[in-house]
């Protein structure tokens, strides 16, 4: 009996040694991989992949934070909180020799803020938020956040919003021409104030069903990201994405390595995948954003490299990339939020 | 043993909501009540004004109490018939019934709250039916009220309520209804002298049962509701989950929410032992 059990013992210790070395594990986005790319990639390099999901940054965050750190090798992060996981300790780094396809990153890219010199992450992919419009329920002027704090006859009730502090809140900030991370008493009041008047007007809050709710017309106008907005278009809805004229919210989704990765080599080896441009183009093939990759034009869908939303008219406002607050000053906008959802 | 496995959780959480919030989420082991004074006490947007009573987190409560009053009252209404229902058909045909019952459950409870979901907006089968049949003209409104929560949670909760009443009707004796009757009992009479005193274990824990989870449920309020309001349940997960990552304050939230569900459960038991010594 005994030795039965020291057997079985062996047994389990060996396959989870042989496991270990050909093993990757991925933190990532719900929907945010096409499942072909994965298989190319365990198919090329005999790696085998697992990927958790999670819906928001934030939850990704508490998540690691609630002592799944160690479990993961990578994770997909938000450019802001690129900086926070950053300067939390959670990012492993990596040198230039062994991210051997870092010289694909368009150049724009490649020395980012909340990554200066990018030594822990990778361009996943970026866009834009803003909002779409039914065009079959409104077809006057989109070119304002109006649209959504202030909304013509037509749109009234039947607007979604997202159900994300941070979105919500910069776009109501471009809308008042507020700076972000404000801690100026009359400026935050104005935009307490702006969204309470504003509230009435909305339908639903909801991020992970933007799309859906225009589609099936539960919605006629709605804040949404901009590849999704494509996606809800492909899917047959008459709907227009805005680059309104008081700016939109910026970010970019970057592939981070984590520290106390269990599989630290393989992670690397994914990020130069990821990196190769056939590869990135795949990714934005499906999710319908932008690549921060050079070279992937000859490989991407004639329909997303030339679609509206991925292609801003001439002349619109830029936008702007979403900062991390201190704690002092995020608590205003926590209050907020909480006044506007209470 | 499994006590101490419910207990570790439940002691756990009591501790973090008496602990510092660390910024993003997470705690510092420093001791403070601020969590609580967050709950009960207004200092406004900025903090630093007189504290008044904090009304926000109260009618959070207040709402998420009467949603869950008037689904556990909804499901009784459908409930209690049905379980009778099945209760009194012949023996071999109950099985069935209850497997009626429970396919439904089968299925994911997010799937299903999204297929009412389908079902009950501006432009689902529902008003198109009745719009076909020119009962209405324009689209009834349901997704995105408290109407559409209502019959999500009923919905939800209804084999809850159900199951246990029906235990408690197949051990009833009915020949002593057919006593009462012969002693010309009114019906009505029969059913609150004679019949109830004997299915009440069943009517009140499929109360609890309804009741308890619809009070946390937050997928109902998201999906059907617009998540325009805090529910109890979706405040808790905002703590954890969302931008605010405040766990020591998503742990009193819980804490406050799990003293009132013991306050009701001591007091029904008291009612209950009191009632069994009359």
């Amino acid at each position: 009996m005994k030795r039965l059990f020291t057997t079985a013992a062996a047994f389990v210790l060996m396959a989870g040694a042989a496991q270990a070395e050909g093993k990757l594990s991925v933190y990532h986005w719900f929907e945010y991989i096409p499942q072909e790319l994965v298989d190319k990639f365990e198919a090329e390099t005999g790696i085998e992949v697992t990927i958790d999901t999670y819906d928001s940054n934030e939850s990704m965050l508490a998540s690691l934070k609630a002592g799944k750190m160690g479990q993961y090798d990578v994770a997909v992060p938000a450019d802001f909180m690129v900086k926070i996981m950053g300067d939390e300790g959670m990012l492993d780094t990596f040198t230039p020799e062994e991210m051997t396809n870092l010289g694909n990153i368009a150049p724009q890219w490649l020395d980012v803020p909340f990554d200066p010199g990018r030594k822990s992450s990778i361009p996943y992919q970026w866009g834009s938020t803003s909002f779409s419009v039914n065009r079959d329920v409104y077809p006057g002027d989109i070119s304002s956040l109006s649209i959504i704090f202030n909304p013509p006859e037509e749109l009234k009730g039947k607007i979604n919003v997202l159900d994300s502090q941070n979105e919500v809140l910069i776009l109501g900030s471009l809308y008042l021409g507020i700076p972000q991370c404000s801690t100026d008493r009359e400026q935050l009041k104005a935009l307490n104030d702006m969204l309470l008047a504003a509230k009435p007007s909305w339908a639903s809050f909801g991020s992970d069903t933007s799309k859906e709710v225009l589609v099936s017309g539960d919605a006629a106008a709605g804040m949404i990201y901009n590849g999704f907005s494509a996606k809800a278009r492909a899917e047959g809805a008459n709907v227009e994405y805005s680059y309104p004229k008081e700016g939109h919210v910026l970010w970019m989704d970057n592939m981070v390595l984590l520290k106390d990765a269990p599989n630290r080599e393989n992670a690397i080896k994914f990020m130069n995948f990821l990196l190769v441009p056939e590869n990135a183009a795949a990714v934005t093939n499906y999710a319908a954003y932008s690549s921060g990759v050079t070279g992937v034009e000859p490989f991407l869908d004639d329909a997303i490299k030339n679609s509206p939303e991925n292609n801003p008219p001439a002349g619109i406002t830029p936008g702007v990339f979403a900062q991390a607050c201190d704690a002092e000053t995020q608590k205003f906008y926590d209050a907020i939020w909480t006044n506007l959802k209470k | 043993m499994i006590g101490v496995f419910l207990l570790i959780p439940v002691l756990l959480m009591a501790v973090y909501s008496f602990l510092t919030k660390e910024f993003r989420g997470g705690v510092i082991w420093d001791f403070t009540l601020a969590a609580y004074d967050q709950f009960f006490f207004n200092r406004g947007l900025f903090g630093d004004e007189p504290p008044v009573i904090e009304w926000t987190y109260i009618s959070i409560f207040w709402r998420s109490i009467w949603q869950a009053a008037l689904a556990t009252v909804a499901c009784l209404l459908v409930g209690f018939p049905t379980a009778w229902f099945i209760a009194t058909r012949p023996p071999s045909q109950r099985s069935v019934w209850l497997f009626l019952i429970t396919i439904p459950y089968w299925v994911n409870l997010l799937i299903r709250t999204v297929s009412l979901k389908f079902l009950i907006r501006d432009n689902g089968p529902l008003n198109e039916f009745l719009m076909g049949l020119g009962v209405i003209t324009d689209p009834l409104p349901l997704v995105n009220t408290n109407l559409a929560v209502q019959l999500g949670l009923f919905y939800s909760y209804l084999p809850f309520m159900v199951l246990p009443i029906y235990a408690a009707v197949e051990r009833y004796n009915f020949a002593l209804s057919e006593a009462a009757a012969d002693l010309y009992a009114p019906r009505w009479t029969i059913l609150r002298e004679v019949v109830l005193p004997v299915v009440k274990p069943g009517v009140v824990a499929g109360c609890l049962l309804v009741f308890v989870p619809s009070l946390g449920a937050f997928l109902a309020p998201d999906l059907l509701g617009g998540a325009k309001t805090y529910m109890i349940g979706s405040l808790i997960d905002e703590q954890f989950k969302g931008s605010q990552g405040n766990w020591p304050f998503g742990a009193a939230v819980a804490v406050v929410l799990m003293t009132l569900v013991l306050i009701a459960l001591f007091l029904q038991a008291r009612a209950a032992a009191k009632g069994a010594r009359e």
